[in-house]
């Protein structure tokens, strides 16, 4: 699972952002992950606490925003909700789907002092 | 620990390199920081924060997890089309064949291209070596504990290499069908590989890796008279992922769908040939890729 890199990604990015404009200690870090990301929120949560530990984000808490799967359905010419990359078009059945949104892996906000 | 991109390098060494490496070299950063003064109050947890009530306060910064890597992914990938280097990522689980495969593509296409090869394990030096038997010049990454390579190891093992215009660089990720699928390495295509011996489902079970992957191999299909392997339904599945992906059917062992395969190679490494003769004459060409 990468998800430890994930959270050692994000805390390379807390400890730049910090000297860069000036917070000392990260109280809520707000996650948007998308459902097509390939994170899964648990590991995510899990790896969050051990990766913060004595850092400027020790017993920070982790929100993270659920994006739905949303792809394109070249059939039917409209924007549908997908749970899995694989999944067919709910409409039509179509296997031919673009995915448009939920493949995010972001910071969002930071609560900070 | 690497204090630039942060992606588990703590544990990683790269042959013929001390294991902490320093960053004595320039980093383009070009993320951008569109909200990093745009402190907000009153958009807290519970949305009670008011500006004077509490010291702490609120910041946007809408950055991606792995904006860090896609810096060095960026800058790999500058360089290798600057120097004209066709650079493939393989990516497998354990035990289908890659080596293998690797290998012998690199005895029957070593006399005509020139090739070097990047391989990450997590321990040992075993794959390099085999490499190096073959004559073409490999450099082993050990991840440790980490479970996929990333664009900035890759970025220090080229330095390496001394890869000449016109090379094709293969990187043989770690054998693992979730995380490399992530972790973008500057390639110019990424090369899935996945052998009959695995269930023809592996596609729908891992769809972010044959998503992410431009190229199927479906090796070892010398052995299909000996399983229950469907070739139909697995090519099916993995285009139900990824419509576009182009299919190969090889066997590493005898060596059938082989030529193909080396066709592509060859193809994509004119192509991008043409597009760096025109680059070279206005740009200067790179000495390096920057790690």
């Amino acid at each position: 699972m990468h998800e430890m890199s994930l959270c050692e990604g994000v805390l390379q990015i807390l400890q730049t952002e910090a000297k860069k404009q000036g917070f000392k200690r990260v109280k809520t870090v707000w996650l948007e992950i998308g459902e097509l990301s390939s994170v899964e929120p648990e590991a995510m949560r899990f790896s969050f606490d051990v990766v913060m530990k004595n850092t400027l984000a020790d017993a920070a808490q982790l929100k993270i925003i659920h994006k739905p799967g949303e792809a394109w359905c070249t059939q039917c010419s409209k924007t549908v909700n997908v749970k899995q990359r694989y999944d067919e078009c709910p409409d039509c059945g179509n296997y031919q789907l673009q995915i448009t949104g939920g493949d995010e892996m972001k910071i969002k906000e930071l609560e900070v002092e | 620990m690497c204090t630039v991109c942060g992606c588990g390098e703590g544990e990683s060494r790269i042959e013929g390199e001390h294991a902490h490496h320093h960053h004595g070299h320039d980093h383009a950063h070009a993320h951008m920081h569109e909200h990093a003064d745009s402190h907000h109050y009153g958009h807290g947890p519970a949305h009670a924060h008011a500006p004077g009530m509490n010291q702490s306060h609120m910041v946007q910064i809408e950055q991606d997890i792995l904006s860090k890597n896609d810096e060095y992914a960026r800058a790999n990938r500058q360089a290798f089309a600057e120097n004209g280097i066709l650079t493939l990522n393989l990516v497998s689980s354990p035990g289908s064949g890659k080596t293998s495969l690797l290998t012998r593509t690199l005895q029957d296409l070593g006399d005509e291209i020139p090739m070097a090869v990047i391989e990450g394990d997590q321990e040992t030096s075993r794959d390099a070596d085999r490499i190096r038997e073959t004559g073409v010049r490999a450099v082993q990454i050990n991840t440790g504990k980490g479970c996929h390579l990333d664009a900035h190891q890759v970025g220090h093992a080229v330095d390496h290499l001394e890869l000449a215009r016109g090379s094709v660089l293969m990187i043989e990720n770690v054998g693992n069908l979730v995380c490399p699928a992530a972790f973008d390495l500057g390639e110019a295509a990424k090369v899935a590989i996945l052998s009959v011996t695995e269930g023809e489902d592996k596609p729908i079970k891992y769809p972010d890796m044959f998503h992410a992957a431009d190229i199927l191999l479906l090796n070892k299909i010398d052995l299909l008279p000996y399983l229950d392997f469907d070739v139909a339904q697995c090519i099916d599945y993995a285009r139900r992922i990824n419509p576009g992906i182009q299919i190969f059917k090889v066997s590493a062992k005898t060596g059938e769908g082989m030529q193909d395969w080396y066709r592509w190679i060859e193809t994509a490494l004119e192509s991008r040939l043409l597009g760096h003769t025109l680059q070279a004459a206005d740009a200067p060409a790179a000495n390096t890729v920057t790690g």
